[in-house]
């Protein structure tokens, strides 16, 4: 493992020892006129510095993904047969000691003979391994490189060879974005399903009491393991709500006077300006809601009599509306300058003044694009983890109450899975359903704020 | 012909009439307009002057002088002069001594400990720093200035007020009666906070720094720029010049577009199932982050390589197909330099984005308390953005402040970043 930036680094030089070879070659077989040749020269010793680390490079990464299974599989085979009984959770604490027992690092309990006879065989296994990868992927780069240097003639179409093996990266590369989207689709349905074995999806979907806490012991007091979501999802749309409520109006208004009065200084640095909202990382504005929004909101509303809660809805959900505003105002006011000035010199004509002109004409004929822009922020809004962290609750309660403290579904993932962690408890698989209910929702509003978008530009185009 | 200019002149008076009425809409709606503009800028400003506000003390720290006796019968008994005997000598027990010294008045072990309190824990580690330095110290009394107490660093900056009631206070009022006669001494002052830039985290306020976070920031971010450059350029050019329109090209076109908007805690659950779980790479590594943040910020950098790619005019690639390169050789040769300062913008925008991302890294564990330097992509280490939120966490008021200076330092970092891609625009970019 530790040598393979060493491994990669050798490959790398052979593959440019083959790029010079193969380009002496092609010189030498077309016998001093290179005109002769089909390729440019450099294409000669191309193709024969991609085949020799190409097919190594992909050994070396099959290698590095199996070795760790097959030496563990091998190592338990050689242990007594009770530790191969062992339920696998049981299983994966032996192993674990036996890797930091390898790494040298320290062990959970004192190791006995047999531990210790594991990890030498480990450690024995791990360095046949080492050499059996250094040994293949060198011998396949020099027997593949060598094939492709015995290859090269005056009529050899390098290039076309070399074209068909970079494109096939460009197609592989591209193909990145479709795994990345089945990788998330599948990690999270896997553990999703393991979970909707524990707990039925009706109770998830439906249930109205949230405590993930399950008893480790019989005796524990408040840990009864519920898994009701509905007071994840009233808290999201809650906070969402109060969001919305300061983005859509400070974003839309700001939109249509950069759009439709501003002159074109102010537009110049207003603009940029509140783009900056966008670009400040949403711990600062956690941080910002904590730390000054939050005991501002609750000073306040003990000067007037109420009672809030220091880590009130209210809070998270200003300051998430703040950081809102730039994606409303920047979609908005793209819609809005593309509706076309004839609407705008029409309406004019008859007399309208601006502000009539803007509500009567541009806002109806902008609306697809400027529900598509909410839309989007929306799902912003639901995705968003960082502010409702630091500044909204961890109480799961059921209230539509601006002034209390609610939790949402993000912030539930992340204390699911942050700090110590059993892999088959329901508490934490419950942080994977709720990804996926977290995917699912966003991609939904995503796809639909596209489609009404989209839609809405092929109106005017 | 009256009864028309009648009708005329009512019409126009009915205009008339409402005109008043609708100049004050007019003027309202335009006063809404620049309110909403105006809160947005208060809202940004009230923003930084809190951060700056709170924030910009901790780079500077208080620190008191002290006179310490290097008593060789405390740290080297022997006086061979062992490195491995003066490295692991109790200096501490120096430190306490001098404050001793200075306070013979103070007895009885609570005071004392009150007393010992005042210094920072760190004072021993500096102070066997300089004796390793120099050998020959051992056996003199050097002035030696030390960090201050977290607490002791509040009060002069004055975030802890002196004439609250003694319960109120984390400083009691006999240390408060020390710290006044070390400021009529001249031996409590404030200089640039070195540590927090040359330290890793501690759970003492007065020793965090952010060269931990900053180091796996570099990390993380290197790991990302390596993989995400290339793999998005790739993907960009493939889409944008080589691909057939046909059904596989627009499922990828989709997707590209929906990853975009996926929340970035998505991402973190991917990174967590997948590297952590299935491939068993090091948990709280950089590697794994760069790996989480590459395949977040991809679809970013592949919309705005397409976006430059297309604005290289056609006649480009035709000029280069008309001489006899092939469609490859156009791209590379032609299209591909032209394009690649619009790439590198998208790139760097990219790159900041992933370098204020918090989300996902806490889910791939890198928020463990690692008071170590990171030294390669596969030690522990944690981010910027992540030591703000677990500073943001620490009760001591301290961490406020710390806090605040992290995030200064974020901000600059990626301010810097954004005025780059700026500039870079600016530099490069071409009408045709």
């Amino acid at each position: 493992m530790t040598q393979t930036p060493l491994l990669v680094v050798l490959l790398l030089t052979l593959s440019s020892l083959a790029y010079h070879f193969g380009r002496k070659r092609a010189f030498a077989v077309s016998g001093g006129r290179v005109r002769s040749l089909h390729s440019l020269p450099a294409y000669y010793g191309l193709y024969v510095a991609l085949w020799a680390v190409i097919p190594a490079l992909l050994v070396l990464g099959l290698w590095l993904g199996f070795e760790d299974g097959v030496i563990t599989r091998l190592v338990v085979a050689s242990m007594p047969p009770e530790f191969a009984g062992l339920e696998p959770s049981r299983l994966n604490l032996v192993l674990n000691d036996i890797r930091n027992l390898v790494v040298g690092n320290i062990v959970s309990s004192a190791p006995d003979a047999t531990i210790i006879a594991a990890a030498d065989r480990y450690r024995e296994l791990r360095g046949i391994s080492t050499i059996a990868l250094f040994a293949a992927t060198l011998g396949l780069a020099t027997v593949s490189g060598w094939v492709a240097y015995g290859r090269i003639r005056p009529e050899h179409r390098s290039r076309n060879a070399v074209e068909r093996i970079v494109m096939g990266l460009l197609i592989a590369c591209s193909t990145i974005a479709i795994l990345t989207t089945v990788g998330i689709v599948l990690s999270v349905l896997f553990e999703s399903i393991r979970f909707f074995q524990a707990v039925p999806v009706t109770e998830f979907l439906f249930g109205l009491d949230w405590s993930p806490q399950i008893a480790i012991r019989a005796d524990q007091a408040g840990s009864s393991g519920a898994f009701g979501a509905v007071p994840l999802f009233a808290g999201t749309m809650l906070i969402t709500l109060i969001a919305m409520s300061v983005a859509v109006p400070i974003g839309l208004m700001s939109a249509i006077y950069l759009a439709e009065y501003a002159s074109a200084r102010v537009r110049a640095i207003a603009k940029p300006l509140l783009e900056v909202l966008a670009g400040i990382p949403t711990v600062v504005y956690g941080f910002f809601a904590a730390l000054t929004v939050a005991p501002f909101i609750r000073n306040s509303g003990g000067m007037l009599g109420l009672d809030i809660a220091s880590e009130s809805a209210l809070a998270a959900g200003l300051v998430m509306g703040v950081m809102i505003i730039p994606f409303v105002s920047s979609l908005s006011d793209d819609v809005i300058n593309a509706v076309p000035q004839s609407l705008r010199d029409g309406a004019y004509g008859m007399g309208a003044t601006p502000s009539e002109t803007i509500r009567r004409v541009i806002i109806p004929a902008a609306l697809p694009g400027i529900v598509g822009a909410v839309l989007l922020a929306v799902s912003r809004a639901i995705g968003e983890t960082m502010i409702v962290v630091m500044a909204a609750g961890l109480a799961a309660k059921l209230t539509a109450n601006p002034f209390e403290a609610v939790t949402t579904v993000t912030v539930q993932i992340v204390t699911l899975l942050v700090g110590d962690q059993e892999f088959d408890s329901p508490k934490t698989l419950a942080a994977f359903a709720l990804g996926l209910l977290l995917f699912f929702v966003t991609l939904a509003l995503n796809v639909l704020a596209l489609y009404i978008v989209r839609k809405y530009r092929e109106q005017y185009e | 012909m009256s009864d028309a200019s009648e009708t005329a002149r009512t019409s126009y008076a009915r205009v008339e009439a409402g005109m008043k009425r609708r100049r004050a809409a007019e003027r309202r709606f335009r006063f809404l307009g620049k309110c909403a503009v105006g809160l947005g800028l208060a809202f940004l400003a009230i923003l930084f002057v809190s951060i700056v506000g709170n924030g910009y003390s901790a780079f500077w720290q208080t620190r008191i002088t002290l006179d310490v006796t290097i008593d060789e019968a405390t740290i080297d008994p022997a006086g061979a002069r062992e490195p491995q005997v003066l490295r692991t000598a109790d200096y501490g027990a120096l430190i306490k001594q001098s404050l001793r010294d200075m306070f013979p008045e103070v007895s009885g072990r609570r005071n004392r400990f009150a007393l010992y309190g005042l210094v920072s824990n760190g004072a021993g580690f500096d102070l066997r720093d300089k004796v390793l330095a120099d050998p020959a110290l051992i056996g003199r009394t050097i002035s030696l200035t030390v960090a201050a107490d977290d607490d002791v660093d509040m009060l002069m900056k004055g975030h802890i007020d002196r004439r609250a009631p003694e319960s109120d206070r984390r400083i009691k009022d006999n240390q408060l009666a020390w710290i006044e006669r070390l400021e009529t001494d001249g031996r409590i002052g404030s200089a640039f906070n070195v540590d927090f830039f040359a330290n890793g985290d501690s759970r003492d306020p007065e020793l965090a720094g952010i060269r931990g976070a900053l180091m796996g920031s570099i990390y993380t971010l290197l790991v990302t720029l390596g993989l995400s450059f290339p793999l998005a350029v790739s993907a960009a050019v493939y889409l944008e010049e080589f691909a057939p329109k046909n059904r596989w090209t627009d499922l990828i076109e989709v997707n590209i577009n929906n990853l975009a908007a996926v929340p970035s805690i998505v991402f973190g659950l991917l990174g967590l199932a997948v590297f952590i779980n299935f491939f068993t790479l090091p948990r709280s590594a950089p590697i794994v982050g760069g790996l989480v943040l590459t395949l977040m910020t991809l679809p970013t950098i592949i919309i705005a390589s397409r976006a430059a790619l297309k604005s290289v005019p056609p006649s480009i690639r035709e000029g280069a197909l008309g001489i006899g390169a092939s469609p490859m050789q156009a791209v590379m040769y032609h299209v591909l330099p032209l394009a690649l300062p619009g790439m590198l913008t998208g790139t760097i925008i990219g790159m900041a984005q992933a370098l204020g991302e918090t989300a996902p890294l806490l889910m791939i564990g890198m928020v463990a308390f690692i008071a170590d330097v990171p030294g390669g992509v596969f030690d522990p280490a944690t981010a910027l953005p992540v030591q703000v939120y677990l500073w943001a966490d620490s009760p001591e008021r301290a961490f406020v402040e710390k806090t605040s200076a992290a995030i200064m330092v974020l901000l600059l970092f990626l301010a810097t970043m954004n005025a780059l891609a700026v500039l870079l625009r600016r530099r490069f970019e071409r009408r045709w």
